[in-house]
């Protein structure tokens, strides 16, 4: 689709101006930055999966050449409080460093400083920690029995969460169903795993009582937890947001990192550094993704219409709560996925083992929750004959159907699933596709063909917290910017978060400039640091091009109101009589009579006596804009509305498996993509196909893998497989464009884009080609070792 | 354990240095010469992060100690513009198809982009993927820096295209 | 991951290592480094001192010697990639090479270091093995020629005594129409195979097979050859159905055993599938040769 005609810079291709930077190798990473005196942490880990801390020695560390400190659990645990959690496990406490027990393997038991991170791990392997190995638990499923080893004894089970939801008359739409199903769906622990490991740098200034801090961060309220675990004013922190994020998609809150080194700044008086080498990132770095059980059944009828559903998700949250239980309460707000399904019962459970923690994940649980929800279609149209494209038409909703509310509560704004299902299978030439599928079969090969359509949900707006957590009464998600034209003309934003390569500098100044009306590559996007900053939540759940657009839009329109207030008093009209063209303003009928954006702006700065009365002098405006349909707790039945936009995906992949070893391949792939309006075509196609990489990942190569005693094997990158170029197909990708009735210009978010379905649509193909043979594999990832054994189990394995 | 000297001529200026052996020449570049350009993601051979011309090929600067690299010739990101405030065509390239996003893969993309386009001006799909296979991104899926690779290679055969080729049209 | 604290010496004759070797301490030879140094990031390999024989000329050279492929032991893989006597002479070598690494690794990596660095599913020790090379080592006391099939001795762990450095690798070459076959399965392109197998084998003028050499990786402590396929073969014309016939025996040779990465079984019907594809590689190269 070609770009609205309406906008003058909006949907329109532009070179993105961060990239300006990175091209150049001009990046400014965390770990690009020196200060003077700056002094280096490395850690010391727990072997064990689960031991007491008998006795920490650092004497012989403390005398080794360059080591400058040693840092144990008590003295941390004694002056910080523990960090903050989502759900209500007060005595599931977590600080940076293990306090009386190691509870899993990797966990940061002491810290190293010296002047060198050579040094610093030089001098950590000196450190003798004398253990006493406890019993331990990796199951999930026994993590649920009263009688496994609990990780924590105080919080006296280890189980975090467990809560039921029944939304409509469940039990009563099974019964009437002429047929249902049962299937379990595994989703394996894997993460986002960006390329740059986390880092942070902090300085205390004792003059100033401030802590500087300079970290590879994505992470909402950032600045506000640094403070409240040091025991520091808000105000005495102060987090410099200009920081380049080397990838996150979500885990990038190293907030046991920065405590730690804020802790030691302040204590040692001079600035100290951690930058997790990558050992240190997979196993204590505490950012796994989700690990997940789902139990599923449908009940449908002779046609394919799926009425109700129960779904028990068990999820493996590891030795700490993290983020991990919040995870199974966002997918509520797109529990049904893009069907018409009526009635829905959920249970969530979150339950401790003695693993690494996890931290927020692309999708914040929706990529598994669409996963295990397209696992059942494509079984139910199986069972009855029916063509896996026809049930999804069948059961989506429809496009005059919306805003349409699903039974948790949530209401879809808009959407069009049918033409996006369309367009994808046009832009596959589904025959032709087909066609070449069975050529494969004939010839004696194993193919399939993935189909899977997915959605979004953008904006971010945490309702999940106050679902999930009585005592949470946070309503409020928003993001602020401060919009600035100069005494010379020059249009600067100020935004309040760091970005990790989602192109918010060009969003922002291609934004400002539609409203302006003027050229965005003129406008300067700056970053303020958290004293200075204006409200904001980070770029999480790809709410930016919602709210940093929306903001920013406002902030712009409030702007523009301004010129014409001041070109109305100067030209004697009132403003209906006006027209804005490009930062100058006429009156319509006399355009003779014009003040042109140079001498607005100098009227703006400089003659007061020319203001409008009641006008602050400057161009000046700042917004903070709350999420749109956010703002409400849930109602006592428990629905509640969660992210605003829906953003829709239909992926179709043809795949085949070579029967001899196993070993999947994906000859097509072809995604179709609805995020309303664009703004910038490149930057979204990129994230889409970034996230379609990161999907074949999670869905054919990356599992954290742990051995019997609790050890994590996949710990570098030669066991954890990042896909390469090798692994990525050629992907095709067309884009339909439903506007948000919420957004400024119709935009939905976008950054979760393709990782929400891929996963999805590989397991599709995978059971696609093997369903002639009677098998299915529902657990990913789905490694060639598993193709093998399951072909082989059929004596289906040939040459 | 004794320091070495090392001299290596790095984007063209012959640098000296006085480092452990066990400095790898990545962090030799980073730490003591302020390159900052080059990065490290796993310090074991595998993203491919770290990426720098050797003798004008593409290899691993986390595999090597710069006491390894001493009277040799290392090119880094920071020296394939042509001039302080210019671009070459592929860095222009990634700019124009947004071959990156948090950038953090960027120099060793280019490095092993422009180590290809030293060898061919017409590279296949499967070169480019090979040439980058072993480099890791997070972000991208790889299908914008393939296409960057691609058009740096169009626009390179063009400029090097005959004068009277220009005039039947084959413009970049 | 820093390294541990190391002593360097970058040796200018093969003569000066062999008399570091034969000092007493830890020290482990470098070549492109492209095994060692990750091993030493990671803090498993601590030498007291490096002994770097990359720039020794003298161990850098490619060519053909009384029938043999004679290869440096400190020549990159690159080298020996680009190479047209190893395409032409060696094919089983150029093929195999294709699989070894990344390009990156491949301008350091040596095809020495390869050979001892011996990791169980590494490509040119399969070769090597293959076709029943030998590799020359040279201490203070003098040079030695060790037969490469008796030289892997487990993983990472070779017959090569701490004061012996591999100077140079002599590939025998084959006489006749000879065909090479490489297949490998591995999880992603450039991993390390989970199971390899290499194949050469020799027809006489009429087609029948006169020579078969056959051998897997990553089915036990190191590349094995395995004799099943040339008692079923040598003799015969092979077709598809004789070669997967043939490689079913190859059962009562190999003794795989899990790891974290594929089960025993998997390689034990893998090996048998790869096979079959090199020694049919093989058959179609080498009736197509002259």
């Amino acid at each position: 689709m070609s770009a609205a005609p309406q906008f003058r810079y909006i949907a329109r291709k532009r070179r993105p101006k961060e990239d300006r930077r990175f091209i150049t190798g001009a990046g400014h990473f965390v770990a690009d930055i020196a200060l003077p005196g700056m002094r280096h942490v490395a850690l010391v880990t727990s072997p064990h999966p689960c031991a007491r801390i008998v006795s920490i020695d650092a004497a012989a560390a403390l005398a080794a050449p360059g080591a400058l400190a040693v840092l144990a659990g008590d003295e941390l645990a004694a002056a910080t409080l523990p960090l903050m959690v989502g759900v209500d496990t007060p005595k599931v406490r977590r600080y940076p460093l293990a306090v009386g027990s190691a509870r899993y393997a990797g966990e940061w038991v002491a810290a190293v400083v010296a002047d060198s991170r050579a040094r610093a791990e030089d001098a950590a392997e000196l450190v003798a920690v004398e253990y006493e190995p406890l019993p331990f638990n990796l199951d999930p499923e026994r993590a649920l029995d009263p009688a496994s080893p609990p990780v924590h004894p105080d919080h006296g089970s280890n189980i975090l969460l467990r809560k039921q939801f029944a939304w409509g008359p469940v039990d009563e739409d099974f019964r009437r169903a002429p047929h249902s199903i049962k299937y379990r769906a595994r989703w394996g622990r894997s993460a986002t795993v960006p390329i740059e490991t986390f880092g942070v740098l902090a300085q205390w200034d004792p003059g100033l009582a401030i802590l500087d801090v300079w970290a590879s961060i994505q992470m909402p309220k950032y600045p506000d937890q640094i403070a409240r675990a040091l025991k520091l004013p808000g105000n005495a922190v102060r987090v410099h947001f200009d920081v380049d994020v080397g990838g996150s998609y979500g885990v990038k809150r190293g907030i046991k990192h920065t405590v730690l080194v804020g802790y030691l700044a302040r204590k040692l008086g001079c600035p100290v550094r951690l930058i997790e080498d990558r050992l240190e990132n997979m196993q204590g770095g505490d950012m796994h993704g989700p690990d997940r059980i789902f139990d599923v059944e449908l009940a449908y009828d002779g046609d394919g219409m799926v009425r109700s559903m129960r779904m028990r998700a068990l999820d493996d949250a590891g030795a700490y709560t993290g983020r991990a239980p919040l995870q199974l309460g966002k997918p509520i707000g797109a529990i049904v996925g893009p069907y018409h399904i009526g009635s829905v019962a959920y249970e969530a459970i979150s339950v401790t083992t003695n693993k690494t923690v996890q931290e927020a994940v692309r999708g914040f649980g929706q990529g598994p929750t669409n996963f295990a929800l397209e696992t059942g279609i494509d079984k139910i149209a199986r069972r009855l004959g029916l063509d896996r494209n026809e049930i999804r038409r069948r059961n989506f909703i429809r496009h005059d159907e919306f805003p349409y509310r699903i039974p948790s509560g949530s209401e879809y704004d808009s959407g069009d699933f049918h033409t996006v299902q369309q367009k994808t299978l046009s832009l596959a030439r589904w025959p032709a596709l087909v066609a070449k599928c069975d050529r494969l079969r004939a010839a004696g090969g194993l193919a399939g063909i993935g189909l899977a359509g997915c959605l979004e949900p953008s904006g971010g707006n945490s309702a999940f917290e106050p679902l999930l957590n009585d005592k949470n009464d946070t309503t409020t998600w928003m993001e602020a910017v401060r919009l600035r034209v100069d005494g010379l003309g020059a249009v600067t934003v100020v935004i309040s978060t760091s970005s990790a390569g989602q192109g918010h500098e060009t969003l922002a100044a291609t934004v400002a400039g539609e409203v302006l009306e003027r050229e965005p590559d003129d406008i300067r996007v700056v970053r303020a640091d958290s004293l200075t900053a204006l409200p904001s939540n980070s770029p999480v759940g790809s709410r930016m091009a919602i709210m940093l657009g929306g903001a920013t839009a406002e902030a712009a329109r409030r702007l523009k109101a301004k010129l014409l207030a001041i070109a109305a008093h100067n030209l004697g009209v009132a403003a209906e009589r006006l027209a804005y063209d490009g930062g100058s303003v006429t009156v319509r009928d006399a355009p003779e009579r014009c003040l042109s954006w140079d001498r607005l702006v100098h009227i703006a700065h400089r003659n007061f006596h020319l203001l409008p009365p009641g006008l602050e002098p400057g161009l000046e405006v700042s917004h903070t804009m709350q999420v749109p349909t956010g703002g409400a707790l849930p109602t006592a039945d428990e629905r509640v509305q969660m992210y605003p936009c829906y953003s829709f995906e239909f992926h179709v992949a043809l795949l085949t498996i070579d029967r001899g070893t196993g070993k999947p391949h994906i000859h097509d792939y072809f995604i179709g993509h609805d995020c309303g309006t664009v703004i910038n075509p490149d930057i979204v196609r990129g994230m889409t196909m970034g996230g379609i990489a990161h999907g074949i990942g999670a869905a054919l190569y990356e599992l954290f893998q742990f051995d019997g005693q609790g050890q994590l094997v996949s710990q570098s990158f030669m066991d954890y497989l990042l896909p390469s170029a090798h692994e990525i197909p050629h992907i095709e990708m067309v884009e339909h464009h439903t506007p948000s009735p919420h957004t400024a210009f119709g935009q939905k978010g976008s950054g979760e884009a393709g990782y929400l379905g891929a996963p999805a649509v590989i397991a599709s193909a995978v059971n696609d080609a093997l369903a002639p043979l009677g098998l299915a594999i529902d657990a990913l990832p789905i490694r060639i070792r598993d193709i093998e054994a399951a072909l082989a189990g059929r004596g289906e394995t040939t040459p | 354990m004794k320091r070495a000297e090392v001299t290596i001529a790095i984007n063209g200026l012959v640098r000296r240095g006085t480092v452990e052996p066990r400095t790898t020449l990545v962090d030799f570049l980073r730490d003591e010469l302020r390159l900052t350009g080059t990065h490290t993601g796993c310090e074991h051979g595998v993203c491919g992060a770290c990426s720098v011309l050797l003798d004008g090929e593409p290899v691993r600067s986390c595999l090597m100690f710069a006491v390894q690299a001493d009277r040799h010739q290392i090119t880094t990101v920071e020296g394939l513009a042509p001039g302080p405030g210019e671009l070459s065509i592929l860095q222009d390239a990634f700019w124009e198809t947004h071959a990156m996003q948090c950038g953090f893969c960027t120099s060793g993309m280019l490095i092993a982009g422009h180590a290809l386009l030293q060898r061919t001006l017409d590279p296949s799909r499967d070169d480019i993927v090979e040439a980058i296979g072993g480099n890791l991104c997070r972000c991208t899926g790889y299908q914008q820096i393939i296409e960057a690779i691609e058009l740096a290679g169009r626009r390179l055969r063009a400029a090097n295209a005959p004068e009277n080729a220009s005039e039947a049209g084959a413009a970049p | 991951m820093k390294a541990a604290e190391f002593d360097y010496v970058r040796a200018t004759s093969i003569d000066e290592v062999c008399d570091l070797l034969d000092e007493a301490g830890e020290h482990k030879i470098i070549a492109g480094g492209q095994t060692l140094v990750p091993l030493m990031a990671m803090r498993l390999a601590r030498p007291a001192l490096l002994i770097d024989i990359a720039e020794i000329a003298d161990l850098r050279f490619i060519k053909v010697e009384a029938g043999e492929l004679r290869i440096g032991a400190a020549t990159r893989q690159v080298d020996a990639e680009r190479s047209a006597l190893v395409r032409e002479r060696l094919p089983l070598l150029a093929k195999a090479l294709r699989w070894v690494g990344h390009p990156q690794t491949r301008n350091r990596g040596t095809i020495g270091g390869s050979i001892a660095a011996a990791d169980p599913s590494a490509e040119i020790p399969l070769v090597a093995v293959t076709i029943e090379a030998q590799a020359v080592a040279r201490s203070k006391t003098g040079e030695a020629t060790l037969a490469l099939t008796d030289f892997f001795r487990g993983p990472m762990m070779t017959a090569l005594q701490p004061d012996q450095c591999l100077t140079e690798i002599r590939f025998p070459l084959w006489p006749g129409r000879v065909g090479s076959g490489f297949h490998e399965v591995s999880a992603r392109a450039s991993d390390f195979a989970l199971v390899a197998a290499a194949a050469q084998l020799a027809l006489d003028p009429s087609g029948v097979c006169t020579r078969l050499s056959a051998a897997l990786g990553g089915i036990g402590a190191g590349p094995m050859r395995v004799s099943a396929p040339a008692a079923a073969l040598v003799g015969r014309r092979l077709d598809q159905a004789a070669v997967e016939q043939a490689v079913a025996f190859i059962d009562d040779e190999i003794a795989p055993e899990d790891d974290q990465h594929v089960g025993a079984d998997y390689r034990r019907r893998v090996a048998r599938v790869l096979l079959a594809r090199a020694i049919l590689e093989a058959q179609d190269e080498a009736a197509r040769a002259a």
